[in-house]
């Protein structure tokens, strides 16, 4: 039972990390970005490739699973998606699906279409007894990375300057942009940063979800339920939403497992009916 | 002067090629390989496409006298793409034989065409048992998920294995495989509990997590291949490898193929399927070495088993008709039978699928790789599903 619970709690942390740059750029920048898993997808491939070609140590690999998805992220900011920011959400939709599917056939014809496959190190592998619970360590670890990157997330966005320029970007560019904040940097940044974080989930869930190149599309679906069912102005939002689907994923499959994967779209659903803006969000 | 000569050259040269080329055409056999060689299933069609190419090199493309061309073509893996492109091939190329068809839907798409056109279709991938009811013009050179696993239900049976968790990707084939074992299982007298996966399934954990607490004797599993590795590696995470519980498989789970990059965690586990390349044969061996040596870092599995088994069928029924095609050619290959690679291999003249040795296998480490080493055989099974109608 509490396995379950802890199974799901680690499911639904890796599906934060994995959409939370998606609740960024869809609440904070009002972009529809459907390409998000395609960073994602960048991420673990960087981890995979530079594993098994170059022998890198899994822990050392991690950076570079965000860096390298940030750098592709600020590059296709600056040259594509900027000039998509007034458009409406029509064309961004068009526009980013038609970024997954050239992502998914550029990774097909360069890397092949088998799964990806990663070994942990020996000190992440097998599980242990803890208080009569059965733990896996792997789990446990992306526990505490997600648990750390909610914190500091939150603080980013709520204590620091930045996060302050960033909200005010989000609510008035020009008037933004009018007291000297300088709104394109800002929105290059905050892409990047969610561009990244897409790249450390796909690193991270490589081992427990796999990776192959049709994995923007087959994770775009719980992106975008995580987003819709969290509502979209805050961290918090997102990272309750994730947890509540992720256990409530876990543990249908485990009770109900006839019923499969519908667990989780009844729990949407309902959320959506109950709560059309979103489970988290204050009513507008 | 010297340019009438070139002319004259030129001429020749047109009028030679003009020549060769209708000499050419009225003895040229064309085979038309269909496979999905990009998309998902790329690498069926690569293991095919190159066994194909293999055999034609080491038995030459000169058969009953005439000259065998093979046109190998892209279907990714859809349907749709793979029925019109078997009707250019039939219409346009005027194919002799078909062969190909990586997938259980591409080859049932095809099957209306070959009645139609009177083309012989060897299946060399699809697995799904109703194949070779579609047209009386096709004939397997794969086996059927039936076939495969039954075996290993009786092997499980004998073994002191009482109570058995399915865990089976929701598709076709692993509802045949789920309904393969128990059948067989529980007339043997064991327990079995079925678990459906979603095919889309991103996280095994609640499963297996339900398997391991129902405390089974053994799990037996069935998911696409690629999808294999990460459930083993789950399986030993939980350490469900440990608390006893063994790891059953139809053999596609520990394709050979992809073997050595799951890793570790496959040691032990326990397949049935109808080839290893660890088969202990001379024939294995050279096929093995060859097939090596021609494409470096790949590793003949199954699906590359099909493929040369299929073009051994089709070289062997030439002959007999002396290169002619249609309802002889599929009347000639009914009844083959000889020594492949994989062991005793037979077309069975009523089914037109192939009757062969069923092999269970072990998971082991040899010389650094990891090989499905055989420890027992089930010897000349047909597909049981067939068989059950028949009787």
């Amino acid at each position: 039972m509490l396995t379950i619970l802890f199974d799901g709690i680690a499911y639904g942390m890796l599906l934060f990390v994995l959409a939370c740059g998606l609740s960024v750029t869809l609440g904070l920048m009002n972009f529809v970005n459907l390409a998000h898993g395609a960073f994602a997808m960048a991420g673990g491939y960087v981890t995979a490739v530079l594993m098994n070609r170059y022998g890198v140590p899994f822990l050392a690999t991690l950076p570079l699973a965000f860096l390298i998805p940030a750098l592709i992220g600020v590059l296709l900011e600056r040259t594509l998606y900027v000039r998509l920011y007034n458009r409406d959400h029509l064309d961004q939709v068009l526009f980013t699906i038609g970024l997954v599917f050239m992502a998914v056939a550029a990774v097909d014809y360069t890397m092949g279409s088998q799964q990806q496959l990663i070994s942990l190190p020996s000190w992440l592998r097998g599980r242990v007894e803890v208080l009569g619970i059965q733990i896996g360590i792997y789990r446990s670890f992306i526990i505490a990375v997600c648990g750390v990157l909610v914190v500091v997330l939150q603080l980013i966005l709520s204590r620091t300057r930045f996060g302050s320029r960033l909200r005010a970007a989000v609510d008035d560019p020009r008037v933004a942009g009018g007291l000297g904040i300088n709104v394109n940097l800002i929105f290059g940044i905050t892409f990047a940063a969610g561009s990244g974080l897409a790249g450390l989930g796909g690193a991270l869930g490589a081992e427990i979800l796999g990776m192959d190149p049709t994995f923007p599309l087959k994770f775009m679906i719980y992106f975008l339920i995580v987003v819709t069912v969290g509502g979209t102005t805050s961290i918090t939002g997102p990272f309750l939403a994730s947890l509540l689907l992720g256990i409530a994923d876990v543990a249908g499959k485990y009770y109900v497992p006839s019923l499969g994967s519908f667990v989780i779209y009844t729990l949407m659903i309902v959320v959506l009916v109950v709560r059309p803006q979103g489970l988290f969000v204050r009513g507008r | 002067m010297i340019r009438r000569r070139i002319l004259a050259m030129a001429g020749a040269a047109v009028l030679a090629l003009g020549l060769g080329s209708t000499a050419q055409a009225q003895e040229t056999v064309k085979i038309g390989l269909v496979l999905p060689l990009t998309g998902p299933f790329s690498s069926t069609g690569r293991q095919i496409e190159a066994a194909a190419r293999l055999y034609m090199q080491q038995n030459g493309d000169t058969v009953a006298g005439k000259k065998l061309q093979l046109i190998v073509k892209d279907d990714t893996g859809t349907a749709d793409t793979t029925r019109r492109i078997a009707q250019e091939l039939i219409v346009n190329d005027k194919v002799t034989v078909l062969a190909g068809f990586g997938l259980t839907p591409l080859a049932l798409a095809t099957a209306p065409l070959s009645t139609q056109a009177k083309t012989p279709q060897v299946v060399m991938a699809a697995a799904t048992s109703i194949i070779t009811e579609q047209s009386p013009f096709i004939v397997r050179t794969s086996m059927t998920s039936a076939q495969t696993t039954m075996p290993l239900a009786e092997w499980a049976a004998k073994n002191g294995i009482k109570r058995v968790v399915t865990i089976v990707s929701d598709y076709g084939p692993g509802i045949d495989v789920e309904k393969a074992f128990s059948e067989t299982f529980t007339k043997a007298g064991g327990q079995v509990e079925n678990l459906r996966v979603p095919l889309a399934n991103p996280d095994f954990a609640p499963f297996l997590q339900k398997a391991a607490d129902s405390k089974p004797d053994a799990l037996l599993v069935f998911v696409p291949s690629g999808v294999g590795a990460q459930f083993m590696k789950q399986y030993v995470e939980r350490g469900l490898d440990k608390s006893g519980i063994r790891f059953l498989g139809e053999g596609s789970v520990t394709d050979d193929d992809i073997l050595n990059t799951i890793g570790d965690v496959a040691i032990g586990a326990v397949t049935s399927h109808h080839y290893s390349a660890a088969h202990d044969s001379p024939e294995n061996k050279a096929f093995v070495e060859a097939f090596k040596k021609a494409n470096p870092g790949m590793r003949p599995n199954f699906m590359a088993m099909g493929g040369y088994d299929g073009m051994h069928v089709i070289y062997e029924g030439l002959k007999k008709t002396n290169g002619q095609g249609g309802e002889a050619l599929v009347n000639a290959m009914k009844g083959l039978s000889w020594t492949s690679p994989r062991g005793p291999v037979s077309i069975d003249p009523e089914t037109r699928d192939i009757v062969q040795n069923i092999y269970i296998r072990k998971v082991e480490k040899v010389n650094g790789e990891l090989w499905n080493v055989e420890i027992a055989t089930s010897p000349a099974v047909k597909d049981p599903v067939k068989a059950a109608k028949a009787k």
